[in-house]
């Protein structure tokens, strides 16, 4: 159940940018690097650990010493397979590996070992929501396993470059896309999304500082209604923001050059996070020619259908999945459904927090409070000072009248910063709903009698009722309960 | 006193087990030997010293009773088997000094049953050639001379270094590879039995690539019997080559039952080649006779495609090669030319690096892969070459083996071919579609040309029957009888 | 099909070997009659062929993922005809 999907590759006029001579749509296509979270290398058994000694990580096979064979790790096989049945796409019982030949100092067998003609999964499609509510498709067009390349590093030494290849064979998925991402918002929410099934999957960190993800950026431009116009490449780039700035900045440049009635030429440009700028590195006349072949060394991959039905009896409950179910069975609004689902770490903490209690009410803290704490400390949802059960605690006490809520949040104001329990809070602090009807009454009565001209008005003016519960709540330091207050008021003043 | 290097393996090894004489005794023998013929120029790099370690060792063993199948025995090794600790070179200057830091698993094997090695023997560069005049270290001579006659005369290719050295009577025996004839044309131009397995009996982890799809180990010996011995050493599943079969390895000297009666021998129509010299004619006529006498069935056959194997292999081959030698590149090992970037380094280090013959392969197998090509080569000769596999396929539903002459030829003299590719690339007429197909064939001396020079027919079998194969070989090698063994001019 | 000197100098380039200018026309000499022999193979009729992608006729086998292997960085780099500091060195890569 998804409100508001729109058509593949139809766009929205708020997604149109605006040039001197009129109305311009970029057209994006993704690929997306997804490292495979496996303990060892596609091909040989070396680790995949980031962070080791230059080298260390680097089995014979690695380093493409004379002789050497690959042979695939079972484990990336599987978890290529459980991306693609969650990308919602056709798995290939049948694939073969191809060698991808270019010589560059971080690729040490000369040839990249990776799936061209025919991939281990096909079609398939995600569906984004964008935060104005509004969701779009995008056509999924394969995914493939193939293998990393080393690092260079360039900034060492004066005149040389310094090759590691530990990350040289790790296996990575590439996720690539069909053109039908049309503002640069959407490809920054495309990618979140993706990075949220395989999350939720658990088939890849999606760490894109570490590089764990990576994307590739194909932009174009045109006018609305045209045939697709020429393309430029972005290679690598590894935040949410960059992928933003080099879409608008490589957007503008086209439509700037093609305004001035110059073309686009095809051509792979590297995006500088320094100035948000991209650059020509090579041109199409340039490009490589990658030579690809079967690879040799390697039978076709092959595995049966049963294989793929039991992993897809495994599979997790995926975000569009889970978003239905927080609609339909909790009765969640959608917006609040696809915030708390984006990620796979907050739709675990809110579930933990509505287990067993009033779902709408934890969403509302989930959403509100808690997101809002968090965002505001700049802290990730691993970081969180507050547990699941201590916010759903909090709930509790909402709950069963032991306070209000407007005294829950200075309760939870205290717990994010001490990360203490709310009913340790609750105690010490003697926050504690004030149920008792006695008291209530003689303050009421108190008030009552100190404002003669107050309840003349209000005989006028019922609306002063609000008048005397601000100042029952303020003598009672808020405690009160606010029904009681309400009832025993009215009975009062109108009695 | 026993003429050690006379010995046949099997007649070594059983020697041993007897304590008839010593492994040191015999690695010595071996050891003069191979220092008295360096005129040969079979071995890249001689390890002496580690040959008699490891034959202390054998002795040890033989001794107290644990020795393996092969122990205490003398080989040389084709220098594209990486050997732990030892310089492996392929024959190329681009890898001159490797000294690997691991050991390939049919080396591996041979070492486990108790073998000993003499040295790496000299090659084509990367096992391109058939003649053995790529090698960066020179030209191997052949042993066998024409009658009253100096020229040298190439010992075959790309394991001419390794057939060289086993009919010179410097090894008992020695690995070989064969990619598209390699270790059958040498041996029937030396008068040695060589026998290229199965594709997928012999791992080809360690062993250095030239083409993936075709490359396959076996051994090099003076008989069919010691063939056996030696390659139920060599086979076995090996689980870092996935192209590696999981299936038993036989009991190979077993197969040698001498009976060949009522089996099918298949004679292919395609194999009489145009000007295919009357000698060689004789030969196949002789080897068909034999067999018949000896009881089997002789069946015409046709393999329809077999004049397309060798234009197929030339696409299949340097394609292949043109990737594996990719890592060449001056950056983890070998050779470095400097250059004032990157691109220019990789230039000059592989235009240093690589001799004549790889560059011209290297640049075909670019050629065919290339953007626009690649449907036209090496798509159509995928093609052609399944076309070849299902040939054989339907025969092997009528025959048992089939029987070829291995070579169009005898042994030819140094610097006659090589300035014509083409006509150096026919030498591997016959045995190249045993490569395309993957199938298990033996060259096995049976007479001499008109000149005196070492013939060798051919026997072809079903995948993985390599029994069958050494079988008809076996029964061959005896019709045939004793075959003369090379004046040992180089002593002189 | 036949290649010019302008086609083997790209290829050479393609296959990173440096080839001298007066060695470009014999080079491109020998390669066409290579590529002359080998189109024989357009006589072949290959309609509805597969090619062949694999020699034995098994099941790629999968290994488990386990680490195996690795954590020996100098017999890694210990052969490299350039390095410094763990890493393999070589002339400054500019993007
Ligand atoms: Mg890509
Ligand atoms: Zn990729």
């Amino acid at each position: 159940m998804v409100e508001g999907v729109s058509k593949m590759g139809e766009t929205t006029n708020s997604n149109l940018l605006q040039g001197v001579t009129g109305d311009w749509e970029v057209v994006v296509g993704m690929e997306i690097h997804a490292q495979v979270q496996s303990k060892a290398k596609l091909f040989s058994g070396a680790s995949t650990e980031f962070g080791a000694e230059p080298n260390a990580n680097v089995s014979l096979v690695d380093a493409a010493m004379p002789g050497m064979l690959p042979v695939i790790n079972a484990y990336c096989v599987e978890q290529a397979v459980r991306t693609g049945l969650g990308l919602k796409a056709k798995i290939n019982l049948r694939s073969i590996f191809d060698r991808k030949n270019y010589f560059y100092p971080d690729l040490p067998q000369g040839y990249q070992i990776s799936q061209f003609k025919d991939p281990i999964v096909g079609e398939g499609e995600v569906i984004v929501d964008m935060p104005d509510g509004i969701s779009f498709t995008v056509g999924i067009e394969r995914l493939h396993l193939e293998q990393d390349a080393g690092k260079s590093i360039h900034d060492l030494h004066p005149s040389k470059s310094y090759v590691d290849l530990n990350r040289s064979g790790i296996a990575l998925m590439e996720i690539v896309s069909k053109p039908d991402i049309r503002s640069s918002e959407q490809a920054a929410a495309y990618l979140r999304k993706v990075r949220a099934i395989v999350r939720y999957l658990g088939t890849c960190d999606g760490n894109m500082e570490q590089g764990s993800m990576r994307a590739d950026v194909n932009v174009s431009v045109r006018r609305p209604g045209d045939p697709l116009g020429t393309r430029c490449e972005m290679k690598n780039i590894n935040s949410m923001r960059f992928v933003q700035q080099a879409i608008d900045y490589e957007a503008m440049r086209q439509i700037e050059i093609i305004e001035a009635g110059g073309t686009i030429d095809q051509e792979t440009r590297l995006f500088d996070s320094r100035n948000g700028e991209t650059r020509t590195m090579r041109s199409k006349e340039e490009a490589h020619d990658y030579r690809y072949f079967p690879d040799p060394d390697l039978l076709p991959l092959e595995f049966d259908q049963a294989w793929v039905d039991e992993i897809a009896a495994g599979l997790p409950e995926l975000p569009d999945d889970k978003k239905a179910r927080f609609i339909s069975d909790l009765g969640l609004s959608p917006y609040d459904a696809s915030v708390l689902v984006s990620e796979k770490a907050r739709a675990e903490f809110f579930e933990e927090v509505a287990a067993g209690r009033d779902a709408k009410l934890a969403a509302n803290w989930v959403t509100g409070e808690f997101f809002g704490a968090l965002n505001k400390s700049g802290l990730g949802i691993d970081e969180t000072p507050i547990s699941a059960g201590q916010l759903g605690a909090l709930v509790d006490l909402i709950s069963d009248d032991t306070i209000s809520g407007k005294i829950a949040k200075q309760v939870f104001e205290i717990m994010f910063e001490t990360s203490e329990d709310p009913a340790k809070i609750v105690e010490d602090k003697g926050l504690k709903q004030v149920t008792d009807t006695g008291a209530i009454e003689a303050a009421i009565d108190e008030i009552i009698a100190a404002n003669p001209d107050k309840v003349a008005e209000y005989k006028e003016k019922p609306k002063m009722f609000g008048w005397f519960v601000g100042q029952v709540m303020k003598a009672t330091q808020g405690k009160a309960n606010p029904k009681a207050v309400n009832d025993i008021l009215k009975a009062k003043l109108d009695g | 006193m026993t003429e050690f290097t006379k010995l046949t393996m099997a007649e070594a090894r059983d020697g041993l087990k007897a304590k008839d004489f010593t492994s040191v005794e015999l690695t010595e023998a071996h050891v003069s030997a191979m220092e008295a013929a360096r005129v040969l120029n079979c071995f890249v790099t001689e390890t002496a010293e580690r040959a008699l370690m490891q034959a202390q060792k054998s002795d040890e063993k033989l001794q107290s009773g644990t020795g393996g199948p092969m122990e205490g025995l003398p080989l040389a090794i084709k220098d594209l088997f990486c050997t732990d600790g030892v310089q492996t070179t392929a024959s190329s200057h681009i890898l001159e000094g490797f000294v690997p830091r691991y050991e390939s698993t049919v080396s591996s094997n041979l070492w486990r049953d108790g073998a000993v090695m003499l040295g790496k023997t000299n090659l084509d560069e990367f096992a391109m050639g058939s003649s053995n005049e790529t090698s960066y270290f020179g030209n191997v001579i052949n042993p066998y001379r024409r009658p009253g006659d100096e020229t040298p005369l190439v010992p075959g290719g790309s394991s001419g270094g390794s057939s060289a050295a086993v009919a010179a009577r410097l090894a008992l025996g020695a690995t070989g590879t064969d990619t598209g004839g390699s270790i059958r044309q040498p041996a029937a131009f030396t008068g040695i039995v060589g026998i290229k397995p199965t594709y997928g009996r012999c791992s080809r982890w360690g062993i250095v690539a030239f083409a993936s799809s075709l490359d396959q180990a076996g051994p090099m010996t003076r008989t069919v019997q010691d063939a056996a011995i030696m390659l139920g050493s060599m086979a076995g599943y090996d689980p870092k080559d996935s192209t590696s079969v999981d299936r038993p390895v036989p009991d190979y000297e077993k197969a040698l039952t001498g009976d060949v009666k009522g089996l099918k021998i298949g004679v292919p129509k395609e194999y009489r080649v145009d000007g295919m010299p009357s000698e060689i004619e004789a030969l196949w006529q002789r080897g068909i006779d034999w067999l018949k006498d000896a009881g089997a069935e002789i069946v015409d056959i046709s393999l329809p495609h077999t004049k397309y194997a060798l234009p197929a292999y030339y696409i299949v081959a340097p394609a292949e090669a043109s990737s594996n030698l990719a890592r060449y590149d001056g950056v983890k090992y070998g050779l470095r030319h400097d250059g004032k970037d990157i691109v220019e380094m990789y230039e000059q280090t592989r235009a240093a690096g690589f001799g004549a013959e790889v560059q011209r392969r290297v640049m075909i197998g670019t050629y065919v892969l290339s953007a626009g090509y690649y449907d036209a080569y090496y798509l159509k000769a995928q093609k052609v070459r399944s076309l070849i596999a299902g040939d054989f396929k339907s025969v092997f539903e009528k025959v048992d083996a089939i029987l070829t002459p291995t070579t169009p030829s005898a042994a030819f003299g140094a610097g006659e071919k090589s300035d014509d590719p083409l006509s150096m690339y026919l030498n591997d007429v016959f045995t190249v579609t045993g490569n395309l197909a993957g199938l298990p064939g033996i060259s096995v001396p049976a007479g001499v040309d008109g000149q005196g020079l070492p013939l060798g027919l051919q026997v072809v079998g079903k995948p993985f029957d390599e029994e069958m194969v050494l079988r008809v070989a076996d029964v061959i090698e005896k019709a045939a009888g004793p075959q003369a063994a090379p004046q040992e001019w180089w002593k002189a | 099909m036949s290649v010019d000197t302008e086609t083997v100098r790209r290829i050479a380039h393609l296959a990173r070997i440096a080839v001298k200018e007066e060695a470009l026309e014999p080079m491109t000499g020998e390669l066409n009659t290579i590529l002359g022999w080998v189109e024989q193979l357009g006589e072949v009729n290959t309609d509805g062929v597969e090619p062949m992608t694999s020699v034995v006729d098994a099941k790629l086998r999968w290994r488990q993922d386990e680490v195996t292997d690795g954590n020996y960085p100098e017999r890694v780099t210990g052969s490299a005809p350039d390095g410094d500091d763990g890493f393999f060195t070589v002339p400054k890569v500019v993007e």
